[in-house]
């Protein structure tokens, strides 16, 4: 039960927290609720559906399917944040400015909605996968484990929503004013941490075999597999020993996305688009 | 738009690159030593893996168990699912001298190992 317990709690707030994360994002947008639904509800299908070919994956590319997955579906999280972002730049800040009115401003986060809803539904998926095949696990052992799953799983779904629900109603703490400025430095960092993780799994595929060492190691301070860890790990993309590849996809994306953000921002460089 | 086309550019490109970079893996991954180590009952057999220091080695895990497990180790930054009945190849990074527990995380109580790097 309690093995349970922490599988399910782990990986739910892995994924509630981006979850939270993206309706702090969209305070205000009409339509959020049904794109983050529909986010969730794809993810748990497509959770479901990879842990039923988890075999088939994971014989693919020489045994590596599973790493290439993961890290595809993750670059196209890190491709679908840095969209979200980068258009809120270019127009959201611009009508705050202006004070247009409010349903303008609804039309352009209505934009990207699609691009933060597939970035619920990789997350849910990603972590989903995990709990549908650990619980399917022990569901076929049979016998007295499964009342303890079915409660110790839903301790943990529910611990998990608590945290991640924490984490909404505290970004909602936020001044509406500033509220833009800090969800866009936490997808920014989201993205970052996503990168970073993608790196490591293409590194552990086989496929990217440059820069492996450990660049530090803080496993003394925080350790990965604690609740701290993972916390900061999903928010910030905390490793406690980042080789020199991740560090750089880190850096890379915090630039990439900053660099599009202020280039779509300026106000001399933004002629009408043909 | 044409800024957004350049957002994906930046990010497919790295992702070009790296797929480049991935065309010489094939000789090296075969090359390293590779270690077969077996999961039945939800424990590892071997439950101590010895490798060599500085040197990247291949542990291929055969699961001879009816459901799936999860290799995971932090230490070494390995997650990897291995289906019941199933093999997953797991890919070692070359490791300072130390010791490097991994377990399978879905029936951690039982399914306990380390690697050793010397």
């Amino acid at each position: 039960m309690i093995s349970a317990l922490i599988i399910v709690f782990r990986e739910v707030i892995e994924a509630g927290l981006i979850v939270g994360i993206v309706l702090a994002a969209t305070t205000g947008v009409p339509g959020r609720e049904r794109a983050v639904t529909m986010g969730v509800m794809a993810g748990v299908l497509g959770a479901c559906l990879v842990a039923g070919f988890a075999g088939e994956l994971a014989n693919l590319f020489q045994g590596s399917g599973q790493e290439f997955f993961n890290a595809a579906i993750l670059l196209l999280a890190v491709a679908m944040l840095t969209w979200h972002n980068v258009w809120m730049a270019s127009h959201g800040k611009q009508m705050a400015r202006e004070l247009k009115a409010a349903g303008h401003r609804v039309k352009t986060g209505e934009r990207t909605l699609a691009a933060l809803s597939v970035v619920v539904g990789v997350a849910v998926l990603r972590e989903g996968s995990e709990v549908v095949l650990f619980l399917y696990g022990i569901a076929a052992q049979g016998g007295t484990t499964a009342a303890g799953m079915v409660v110790g799983g839903g301790l943990g779904l529910l611990g998990g929503a608590v945290v991640s629900a924490l984490m909404y109603f505290g970004l909602l703490k936020v001044p509406a004013s500033k509220l833009f400025q800090v969800t866009s430095w936490l997808i920014t960092l989201l993205a970052a941490g996503m990168a970073a993780q993608a790196v490591l799994l293409l590194q552990n595929g086989g496929l990217l075999e440059v820069f492996t060492s450990t660049v530090w190691d803080t496993s003394w301070l925080i350790r990965d597999d604690s609740i701290t860890g993972k916390l900061l790990h999903t928010l910030v993309g905390y490793s406690e020993a980042p080789n020199g590849a991740q560090l750089i996809a880190y850096g890379a994306t915090i630039a990439m996305i900053l660099v599009l953000m202020r280039l779509v921002n300026a106000p001399a460089a933004r002629p009408k688009p043909a | 738009m044409k800024r957004l086309l350049l957002a994906f550019a930046f990010i497919a490109v790295p992702i070009a690159t790296s797929a480049g970079t991935g065309l010489s893996f094939v000789a090296p991954a075969l090359a390293d030593a590779s270690i077969e180590l077996h999961l039945k009952n939800h424990k590892f057999t071997p439950s101590t893996i010895k490798v060599k220091a500085n040197t990247p080695s291949m542990i291929i895990l055969h699961n001879d168990d009816e459901t799936a497990d999860e290799f995971d180790s932090s230490s070494l930054k390995i997650e990897k699912v291995v289906p019941g009945h199933g093999k997953g190849n797991i890919r070692v990074r070359a490791l300072a001298p130390g010791k490097y527990p991994f377990m399978g995380e879905y029936h951690a109580a039982t399914a306990q190992g380390v690697v050793i790097a010397e």
